[in-house]
C-alpha cells in the first residue's frame, strides 16, 4: 500500500514533468534524420513565418534537415513560462521570441541565452545598428529582431484634403499643429490621436530627438528638458482640441479600431508594423491612408525612431546550438529571410540593403492599402532612426511612465508634465 | 505486539515470512493511518510546504539565474511605496464591498428560494448558480465589451436610457472598482446562495412551527430563528469571502491585463505578478506574497475570534 501510494505520487510528479519536457521538446533526432528544434512565440504569424523558413531551409540543406516545432502561446504566458524555465534550468525551448519590453528581464544576472555574435558580425554593417544594441549586454548580442519599427505618421488624406492641407508641406511639428487647427475647423475631427494607456505616442517623439527615459550610460533621464517639453506639447494639443485621447486608451483597442475606421481622426503616429492593424482591423480606410516621415522638431532633426520589436534568442538549454544558430541566421539575417519578413509579416526588415530590392515593390496587401511608395519613405529616413536605450529596469520604467505619467497628465490632468515626470524619475533612480 | 497476536490468530495457515510482514504493516494500527493520509501529506509537502518555505527564503533574496544572493530585508523595505499602498487600498476596499454585497444578498435570496411558495424556485436556483461555472476570463472579455468606452457600448446605452452620462468605465477609480465588484458579485452570488441554502435545510421545521403557534411573524422568524441558526454557515462564508477578496486577481486582470492606468485596478496578487514576472523580481514578489499571507492570517484570526468560532473547539 505504501509502495502503491508512493508510486502513484511519484509517477504523477514524473508525468507532470515529462509532459512538460515533451511539450518543450528537448531537441533530438526524429525518425527521418531531421534534427528537432523547438520554438516558442507569442504571435501566430511569427510561427507561420518560421515554419515557412524551415521548409525553405530543408530544401536548401537536405544534409542537415530540421524539424521545427513552433508553438504559439499568449503573450504573458509565453514570457512567464520562458522566464521560469530558464530560472529553473529545465523545460525551455531551443529558440524563443522575446518582446523588447520584456527582453531585459532575460539579461538580468547571468543571461541564460546564447551569445549570437558569430552570426551577427558577418552582416553587421548591413543591419540598422541600433536594432542590435537593444538586445545586447556587455557587447554581446543575444537577440535578433524582425523589424526596424521605424515610426512614421499615417495621414488620412481624405480628411486632410477637405481642410486643404498638403501632407508633404508638413515639415515640423509646428507646421503639424497649424495644419491641425485647419483640419479641426474644416472637418470637426481631431488632427491626431494620443495614447494615454500606452507609450507609442510619447516614446517615439522623445527618441526622435535623441532623448530617452535612460541616457546611454544607463542613468535615468526621464525628467530632462526635452521630455518635459514634449509631454507639454502633447498636453497642449489635447487642451486645444487638436488631438483627442485615443478611445480605449491606446491604438490597440477595439474602441480605437472602430473609431479610426470611421475616419475618426486625420492622423496617427505609429511604427511601420502598425500597417497590419490598418489592413486587418480598419478595412474602410483602404486607399485613404498614406505613410509619411514624422514631422521634425528642429530644421535638421530626425524624422523617425525605431520602436517596439521582438528579439529572437537561442536558450542555453538548446542541444544543437550550432544548427539553431545557422537556422536563425537564415531566417532572420539573410537577404532572403528579410524579404520574406516584409512579404509575410509586413514589417520593415532590419537589413536596409534589401529595402530597395524589387521584391519589396511587388504588390501585396500593404501596397494596395497604402500605395507603392512605402519603402521610398523608409529609404529617405534610413539614417535618422534612433532606437531606445534599454536597461535592466526598462519593463518597470515603461510601466510607470504609462500608469503614473501619461495617464495622470494626459487623461486625469491631475499632475503637470514636469511634476509627473519628476515623481517617476525619482522613484526609478532608487531602483 | 497485541496486533501481531491478533493477526496470527486470524490467519490459521502459516504465512511466508515476507507476506507476513507486509500484512502486519497493513493491519498495524500504528502504521495504517499514516498510509491512508500519505497521499495528502506528500502532496501537501511537495506542493504546499516546500513552495511556502521557498517563498519565505526567496523574500530575503535577489533571485537571478546564477547570481542569487541574500540581501536581508531590502525586499521588505521596497514595500514602502505608493504602488503597494494603492494595491493594499484597492484590495481592502474591494474585499469590504464584496462582504457587504455577497453575504446579506445571498442570505435573503436563499431564504426566498427556500420558501415553498415561490414558483419555479428550482429554475432560479440553477439560474443563480450558472455564473459560478463560467470562466472569469471569458466572462471578463464579455464584460469588457459591455462596459466599453464608446457611447454605443451596451452599458453606456443603458446609462443614457436612464438619463445619465456615458462613462469611461475602465479609466476611473470609482467605475473601475464598480466593475470589479460587479463582476465578482455576479459570479459568486450563486455559490454563496448554495451555502446558505444547505444551511437552511438543516434548520428543523419544528422550530418554525412552534414559533408560528406562538404567533411569530415572517420577520420575527427570520431574525430569531433563521439568522442565529445560520451563524456557522455565515462565519464560514465570511472567512472564505475575506480570503477570496484578498486573493482576487482575475477580476482586475480581465479589465486591465495588469496595466491599469494610475494603479486603479492594482491588487496585491496583481502586484506580485507585476513585480515577480513582468519585472523579473521574484524576491520582491515573494516578499509581497508573505505580507499578503500575514495580512489575511491576522484578519481571519481576528474575525474568527470575534465571531466565537474557536469556542466550539474547546
Amino acid at each position: 500500500m505504501l509502495l502503491f501510494t508512493l508510486t502513484m505520487t511519484v509517477s504523477l510528479l514524473l508525468s507532470g514533468c515529462s509532459s512538460e519536457a515533451s511539450d518543450s521538446g528537448q531537441s533530438g533526432k526524429s525518425s527521418d534524420g531531421a534534427t528537432k528544434l523547438t520554438l516558442w512565440t507569442f504571435v501566430e504569424q511569427h510561427a507561420k513565418f518560421y515554419k515557412y523558413m524551415a521548409d525553405e531551409w530543408n530544401k536548401k540543406h537536405p544534409d542537415k534537415k530540421i524539424e521545427l516545432q513552433a508553438t504559439t502561446y499568449p503573450y504573458d504566458d509565453m514570457h512567464n513560462k520562458l522566464l521560469l524555465s530558464l530560472q529553473s534550468g529545465v523545460g525551455a525551448p531551443d529558440i524563443a521570441d522575446i518582446e523588447i519590453s520584456r527582453f531585459s528581464n532575460f539579461l538580468k544576472g547571468k543571461p541564460q541565452l546564447v551569445e549570437l555574435n558569430d552570426i551577427v558580425e558577418p552582416v553587421k554593417d548591413k543591419i540598422v545598428q541600433s536594432r542590435l544594441n537593444i538586445y545586447s549586454k556587455d557587447g554581446k548580442y543575444y537577440g535578433i529582431d524582425f523589424h526596424v519599427g521605424a515610426t512614421v505618421i499615417y495621414y488620412n488624406k481624405e480628411l486632410l484634403g477637405k481642410a486643404g492641407v498638403d501632407p508633404n508641406k508638413i515639415i515640423t511639428w509646428e507646421d503639424f499643429k497649424e495644419a491641425g487647427k485647419k483640419v479641426v475647423s474644416a472637418t470637426g475631427k481631431p488632427m491626431i490621436t494620443i495614447e494615454t494607456n500606452d507609450l507609442w505616442s510619447y516614446w517615439p517623439l522623445i527618441v526622435q530627438q535623441g532623448s530617452d527615459f535612460y541616457g546611454k550610460d544607463g542613468n535615468v533621464t526621464l525628467d530632462n528638458e526635452i521630455n518635459v517639453k514634449t509631454l507639454e506639447f502633447l498636453k497642449q494639443l489635447l487642451d486645444e482640441k487638436i488631438a483627442k485621447a485615443a478611445p480605449g486608451g491606446g491604438h490597440h483597442t477595439e474602441e480605437y479600431y472602430g473609431f479610426m475606421n470611421k475616419g475618426g481622426a486625420a492622423s496617427v503616429v505609429m511604427p511601420m508594423w502598425y500597417m497590419g492593424r490598418f489592413t486587418d482591423y480598419m478595412p474602410d480606410l483602404k486607399g485613404k491612408m498614406i505613410i509619411r516621415p514624422m514631422p521634425r522638431w528642429t530644421a535638421d532633426g530626425n524624422r523617425s525612431a525605431g520602436m517596439g520589436g521582438t528579439g529572437t534568442a537561442i536558450t542555453n538549454q538548446c542541444k544543437n546550438v550550432k544548427l539553431a544558430k545557422e537556422f536563425l541566421a537564415f531566417a532572420k539575417l539573410s537577404r532572403e529571410g528579410n524579404i520574406q519578413i516584409w512579404k509575410q509579416l509586413g514589417f520593415d526588415p532590419i537589413r536596409w540593403d534589401v529595402w530597395d530590392d524589387p521584391a519589396l515593390k511587388e504588390p501585396n496587401k500593404y501596397t494596395e492599402y497604402f500605395g507603392k511608395d512605402i519603402f521610398n519613405t523608409l529609404m529617405s529616413v534610413k539614417n535618422e532612426i534612433n532606437s531606445p536605450t534599454i536597461t535592466e529596469n526598462t519593463p518597470k520604467m515603461n510601466q510607470l511612465v504609462v500608469q503614473s505619467v501619461l495617464y495622470k497628465v494626459l487623461k486625469e490632468g491631475s499632475l503637470s508634465p514636469k511634476q509627473a515626470l519628476k515623481n517617476v524619475a525619482k522613484e526609478m533612480k532608487k531602483q | 505486539m497485541e496486533n501481531y497476536h491478533l493477526n496470527y490468530s486470524i490467519n490459521t495457515q502459516p504465512v511466508p515470512q515476507k507476506k507476513k510482514i507486509r500484512r502486519n504493516i497493513l493491519f498495524s494500527q500504528k502504521i495504517a493511518p499514516y498510509i491512508f493520509v500519505s497521499p495528502f501529506i506528500i502532496s501537501f509537502l511537495v506542493f504546499f510546504l516546500y513552495p511556502s518555505i521557498s517563498t519565505i527564503i526567496m523574500s530575503f533574496q535577489e533571485v537571478l539565474p546564477g547570481e542569487t544572493r541574500f540581501i536581508g530585508l531590502q525586499n521588505y523595505k521596497k514595500l514602502l511605496n505608493p504602488h503597494f499602498y494603492a494595491a493594499l487600498r484597492n484590495t481592502t476596499i474591494y474585499t469590504i464591498w464584496t462582504l457587504i454585497i455577497l453575504i446579506p444578498l445571498p442570505l435573503v435570496l436563499a431564504v426566498i428560494l427556500n420558501s415553498k411558495v415561490i414558483p419555479g424556485r428550482n429554475f432560479f436556483r440553477s439560474a443563480y448558480f450558472i455564473p459560478a461555472l463560467t470562466s472569469t476570463i471569458v466572462v471578463g472579455v464579455i464584460f469588457r465589451l459591455i462596459f466599453g468606452e464608446l457611447e454605443s457600448s451596451p452599458a453606456n446605452m443603458l446609462m443614457k436610457a436612464l438619463g445619465l452620462h456615458a462613462q469611461q468605465w475602465t479609466m476611473h477609480w470609482g467605475t473601475g472598482m464598480f466593475l470589479m465588484v460587479f463582476l465578482a458579485s455576479w459570479k459568486w452570488l450563486g455559490v454563496n446562495i448554495l451555502y446558505f441554502l444547505s444551511g437552511l435545510q438543516n434548520i428543523p421545521k419544528e422550530l418554525y412551527e412552534s414559533a408560528e403557534m406562538d404567533g411569530a411573524g415572517v420577520f420575527t422568524k427570520f431574525f430569531r430563528i433563521t439568522l442565529p441558526l445560520l451563524k456557522p454557515v455565515t462565519i464560514y462564508v465570511l472567512t472564505i469571502s475575506i480570503f477570496g477578496g484578498f486573493r482576487m486577481y482575475e477580476e482586475s486582470f480581465v479589465f486591465w491585463q495588469n496595466q491599469s492606468p494610475g494603479d486603479i485596478g492594482l491588487t496585491l496578487v496583481g502586484y506580485i505578478y507585476q513585480e515577480g514576472f513582468m519585472n523579473n523580481d521574484m524576491g520582491f514578489g515573494s516578499a509581497i506574497g508573505i505580507v499578503l499571507l500575514a495580512i489575511v492570517l491576522v484578519i481571519n484570526l481576528i474575525q474568527l475570534k470575534f465571531t466565537g468560532a474557536f469556542k466550539k473547539e474547546g
